[in-house]
């Protein structure tokens, strides 16, 4: 179990924040550290039994292999993309400047 | 027909009424719009209400039936649709800010499947922000009330749909219920909801709050009108990757049957007793005795690993739900908030997330984030999809002892508004017998066994079957709920305070 | 940008105090024809926002599901690569915000790649000969790509600097094929060889299994570059750079050259090498500091929820596997020497994407070099002017191989054989038929020609007389007026013989 389990600092709150992309305000760092601390108290004795020998479920029904035949559906149109977009130029979502490349 | 409420009727009844010719839809549409004008404003079931769509579509029908093209049983009626499921070109919120003004340009496979049988969408219904909680008080757009107390939630987070059904402003309606959000609210608002196995109805246009536990369902004021819905909304869908290949059970013919002799019934131990309140028990213990009465054999089972599933389920869900959401960011629809041709997009991005989520949404986010993060994965939500393995086992072991298991649905009846809004623990407790159902993936059912003693107030009973016998639900239940309305002279909804 | 200014140790040093290890990211683009996650067509250069739907757009609601035709180039490459097909492996969702994500996590693989432990062998020449290297393929995953951005305002018009950035969601979604290499060790001062013959083999590799265009200027093959040093081949790794952007063959060694000198004079320097990422500069051959790994975010991986897992049976493996071409490096030597021609005209051949095509011109018959000079000349012109692949021409080979066979016989000149081309291109029917349909067979009987070069002479009989006095060069003008007379379908060398026959003048 992590040594961290039921105290999550105001600082891991922050990065956690970051993380989000929340800007979390002075008084949800003190809230959301006080909640998540005791949540996370509450939730933490999954680690007492799950024990190795236990396989994790992470689909409900054990299907596989789906898949989809390599045939083109129709589009939206480009009207239909933007419809709903905050900001847009030139057929194009416009967005704030972007400070890191990926 | 002056003297006949066509929003009293059953689906059902109302099927026949169309089918006869007796009304037409029109009329059934306006009689459900002209009731939500006229108490919608104390209930707040919906969100939007969408009267010229639902006219044009009732028409439709009406041209169809005239032209005497084949229509589905349920064409003409009308249907409250939870505002998680995208509607093209009506707005869908899911109960946030951040989708404000936002119209889907496609129908979500519920949707289409709805207005392929001539069913007739009223408009979308109010819920809990991204279906996060138990009380429909985390909708930004202010609570839903309990029609059967205005200070009492009416569960959540499918609170809107269900009240919309309990104040007859619709007969049908669709749920989502991912922890619950179905069969809490019809617990607590004297109705009847399905959680169908996972994948047995297609999650496209379903937006997701945990993908691994979503599934839409049928509510309505009876487990046969539930049923019909059911068998419309269920099937497979290639654009769900999940979406279950089996043939839907006939569970229209299961809840006409109602025979249940010879059913072995499990109890299921862990779901009761200690943290239930007392009229919530007393009409369980008297609705397992009807059961009994019936010819079923009730025994009792036990699944020791329940007692973790609320912590797998806070663990799984947040992580899932912080994933899911992180499509909300300010740049293709919804909000956008700090644009001042300065900043950075990052901080445009973490502006408009701040303001658009509301308190209990950003909380399950950065629960969710901390689960997933670097170090923690495999402590939290590692664990927790092994929990999920056991509760799967316990589901296993306890199905082969009985057909169905039952349980009450939610601890205690409709608590009152507020009352846990500052305890998100507190609130996470209602959940705690529903929960297991979504982990495992099988089918569960609310209906309604009576009024809790002590405050009048609407108790259900859950069902539980296991995945892909659905139809087990509505055989059990429409037999409990034919013995129970002989008993009380008629419906228990029918004791809804008028307004 | 104080890294442009930055040091770099001369080479040959640097590889007599240093040791180099490489890693390479390859992503490739497949070219399927609808993306990996929904039915939008993958055209290139379409109109911005034209081929998104509810699924590669991230509308709620929408989910994802899996192209199987993407899945199959996945196990084929794999395979090609001397790969293991997992018997179970899922996709994982990989967290991060950035705009031209719709999601904001890529659909990728995580701990349980589709593919992995293989090999390529790659050739290289040194100035003592060709060698080999082995390279050993650490996985090849299953993601997607992202849309794209174009930065606007500004005083540079790049992303830093930029007012704000527009987004085309259309390359958002399609199947991209990740492979990784394991550590390239012992490759010494070749490295920078060995890492462009590898991405070459790759390339050649993916055009044979059909699988991708495999346009690195196009972006539809990508490149990513780790370099370390170490002092020795028997001591651990060193701290390594991660250059992304590389995106041509030559910029792959250019930038393991320039990341060798610029680590090495850090090092020797008494600096360290930052755990970063860096980005490749075509234009000035520089790389420059991107996010170092002290920033890096945190990924969040999971399975992804709204996807099943995959287990291909054995047999599918086996009947994929069936499915593999001739290696393309085996199969290059084998024609190359059939045909009789070494390596560079070889490349020129592959290079075109006009191997099967000379090879089936030449099965129709087609002298080999007619054959290349056909494909990689004047139809590869035609292609490059039209933005298509050079199969996608309206011209079969056997249609080549008659054209050549119409030259041979002398029924047609080169550049009446390029008109014959340009009518089949245009859909005017098959080259006997354009010669008939536009009456461009040369003119060989003499009695026209001969009426035509009185004509000529007796319109300039200034030149006639120049020609008599032994000025032959002035013949030209003459010939010039005979070819217009008979519209270019006169053999140019018989008219000037004939001229100087009518004149009685030895040429
Ligand atoms: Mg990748
Ligand atoms: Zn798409």
């Amino acid at each position: 179990m992590p040594e961290t389990a039921g105290a999550i600092t105001r600082e891991q709150v922050a990065h956690l924040g970051r993380l989000a992309r929340l800007s979390l305000t002075e008084d949800e760092l003190d809230r959301y550290s006080a909640q998540l601390a005791d949540i996370v108290a509450a939730v933490a004795r999954v680690t007492e039994v799950a024990t190795p020998d236990v396989p994790a479920t992470s689909h409900p029904m054990p299907l596989q292999n789906v898949f989809r035949d390599d045939v083109p559906r129709p589009c939206l149109s480009q009207e239909q993309a933007l419809a709903g977009a905050p900001d847009a130029e030139d057929g194009r979502f416009r967005v704030p400047r972007i400070l890191d490349e990926e | 027909m002056s003297t006949l409420d066509l929003t009293r009727c059953t689906a059902v009844q109302l099927a026949e009424l169309l089918g006869t010719r007796t009304v037409s839809a029109r009329e059934v549409a306006q009689a459900h719009l002209d009731r939500i004008a006229a108490v919608d404003g104390d209930i707040h079931a919906f969100l939007h209400v969408d009267a010229a769509g639902a006219l044009a579509a009732a028409d439709a029908v009406d041209a169809d039936r005239a032209a005497d093209r084949p229509l589905g049983p349920l064409a003409g009626v009308p249907l409250a649709l939870k505002d998680v499921l995208t509607m093209r070109d009506v707005p869908t919120t899911c109960g946030s800010r951040i989708l404000e003004g936002w119209r889907p340009p496609y129908d979500a496979t519920v949707t289409r499947r709805l207005r392929e049988a001539g069913i007739v969408i009223l408009g979308k219904t109010n819920m809990d922000e991204f279906a996060m909680g138990s009380s429909t008080e985390h909708s930004a757009y202010g609570p839903t009330r309990n029609p059967w107390a205005l200070d009492r939630i009416p569960g959540g987070s499918g609170g809107g749909s269900a009240a919309a059904l309990a104040a007859f402003e619709a007969p049908l309606a669709i749920g989502t219920d991912t922890g619950g959000s179905i069969r809490q609210p019809a617990a607590v608002t004297g109705t009847v909801g399905v959680k169908p196995t996972y994948g047995a109805v297609s999650r496209y246009g379903l937006v997701a709050l945990a993908s691994s536990l979503d599934q839409a369902g049928p509510c309505a004021r009876t487990v046969l009108d539930t049923a019909m819905l059911h068998q419309v909304i269920a099937g497979h869908d290639p654009m769900d990757s999940t979406s279950l290949t089996d043939p839907v059970p006939d569970v229209v013919a299961a809840a006409k049957s109602g025979d249940i002799s010879g059913v072995r019934i499990g109890l299921v131990r862990e779901l009761g007793g200690e943290g239930y309140q007392a009229g919530v028990q007393e009409r369980f213990a008297e609705a397992v005795a009807v059961l009994e009465r019936l010819g079923a054999d009730v025994v009792e089972v036990s699944c020791p690993s329940f007692e973790h599933a609320l912590a797998a389920y806070y663990l799984i869900l947040p992580s899932e739900a912080s994933s899911n959401l992180a499509k909300f960011d300010g740049i293709r629809y919804g909000l956008r908030v700090g644009d001042d041709g300065r900043r950075s997009v990052e901080e445009v991005m973490s502006l408009t997330r701040e303001a658009g989520f509301g308190a209990e949404v950003k909380r399950r986010i950065m629960l969710g984030t901390y689960a997933l993060s670097s170090g923690y994965y495999d402590a939290y939500y590692g664990s927790a999809q092994k929990v999920r393995t056991l509760i799967q086992r316990d589901f296993t072991a306890a199905f082969a002892q009985a057909d169905v298991l039952i349980s009450p649905t939610a601890p205690t009846t409709a608590f009152r508004l507020g009352e846990k809004l500052d305890d998100p623990l507190a609130m996470y407790l209602n959940d705690v017998a529903t929960i297991p159902v979504n982990l495992a993936g099988n089918a569960a059912m609310s209906l309604p066994i009576g009024l809790a003693a002590e405050d009048g107030l609407p108790v259900g009973l859950q069902v539980i079957a296991p995945a892909m016998a659905d139809d087990r639900l509505y055989r059990v239940g429409a037999a409990l709920e034919q013995a129970l309305y002989d008993r009380w002279g008629g419906l228990l909804i029918e004791e809804v305070p008028a307004r | 940008m104080s890294q442009a200014t930055m040091e770099l140790m001369d080479f040959d040093e640097a590889m007599a105090r240093f040791d180099p290890v490489l890693g390479l990211e390859v992503h490739v683009e497949l070219s399927t024809a609808t993306k990996m996650f929904c039915g939008c067509p993958t055209t290139f250069g379409a109109e911005p926002n034209t081929q998104v739907c509810p699924v590669c757009l991230g509308l709620p609601g929408a989910l994802p599901a899996l192209n199987r035709m993407g899945v199959e180039s996945a196990m084929r490459i794999g395979l090609a690569l001397h790969c293991e097909v997992a018997e179970w492996c899922r996709f994982a969702r990989k967290n991060y915000f950035y705009p031209d994500m719709p999601k904001n996590f890529q659909t990728s693989q995580y701990d349980e790649p589709i593919c992995s432990d293989g090999w390529i062998d790659v050739d290289y020449d040194t100035p003592e000969g060709r060698r080999t290297f082995r390279v050993g393929i650490e996985r090849a995953h299953m993601e997607e790509d992202t849309g794209k951005n174009v930065h606007l305002g500004g005083a540079t018009g790049r992303i830093h600097g930029a007012d704000y950035s527009l987004v085309d969601y259309n390359r958002a979604g399609i199947p991209l094929i990740e492979i990784v290499t394991k550590p390239i060790e012992g490759a010494g001062r070749y490295a920078p060889e060995v890492a462009r013959a590898y991405v070459s083999a790759l390339r050649d590799l993916l055009r044979a299994l059909e699988v991708s265009d495999v346009r690195m200027e196009q972006g539809s093959l990508r490149c990513d570059v780790n370099v370390s040093l170490r002092p020795s081949a028997d001591a651990p790794f060193g701290t390594r750079s991660e250059t992304k952007n590389v995106n041509s063959l030559r910029s792959v060694e250019r930038s393991v050259r320039y990341e060798i000198g610029r680590q090495a004079a850090l090092l020797a320097g008494g600096g360290r090498v930052v755990q970063e990422t860096r980005h490749w500069h075509e234009d000035t051959g520089l790389t420059t500091s991107g996010r170092s790994k002290e920033e890096a975010e945190d990924y969040r991986y999971f399975p992804e929820p709204d996807l099943v897992p995959i287990a291909p049976s054995r047999e599918w493996v086996e009947a994929l596997r069936a499915t593999l071409p001739e290696n393309p490096a085996a199969r290059r030597n084998r024609l190359a020497a059939a045909w009789g021609i070494g390596e560079l005209e070889m490349s020129t051949v592959v290079n075109a994407g006009a191997l099967d095509l000379v090879e089936a011109t030449i099965a129709a018959g087609a002298d080999q070099a007619a054959a290349r000079k056909w494909w990689t000349g004047e139809l590869a012109r035609v292609a490059r002017e039209r933005g298509v692949e050079l199969r996608d021409l309206a011209i079969t080979p056997a249609q080549v191989a008659e054209v050549e066979a119409l030259v041979q016989a002398g029924t047609v000149n080169d550049k009446l054989a390029r008109q014959v081309i340009e009518g089949v291109l245009a859909g005017e029917g098959g080259p006997g038929e354009v010669v008939a349909a536009r009456g461009l067979a040369v003119v060989s009987d003499d009695g026209p020609l001969l009426a035509a070069i009185d004509d000529a002479l007796a319109a300039q009989p200034d030149v006639a007389e120049k020609i008599r006095g032994g000025k032959v060069q002035a013949a030209g003008a003459i010939v010039g007026a005979v070819m217009k007379a008979t519209r270019g379908q006169a053999d140019a060398a018989r008219v000037r013989e004939l001229i100087f026959q009518r004149l009685g003048v030895e040429a």
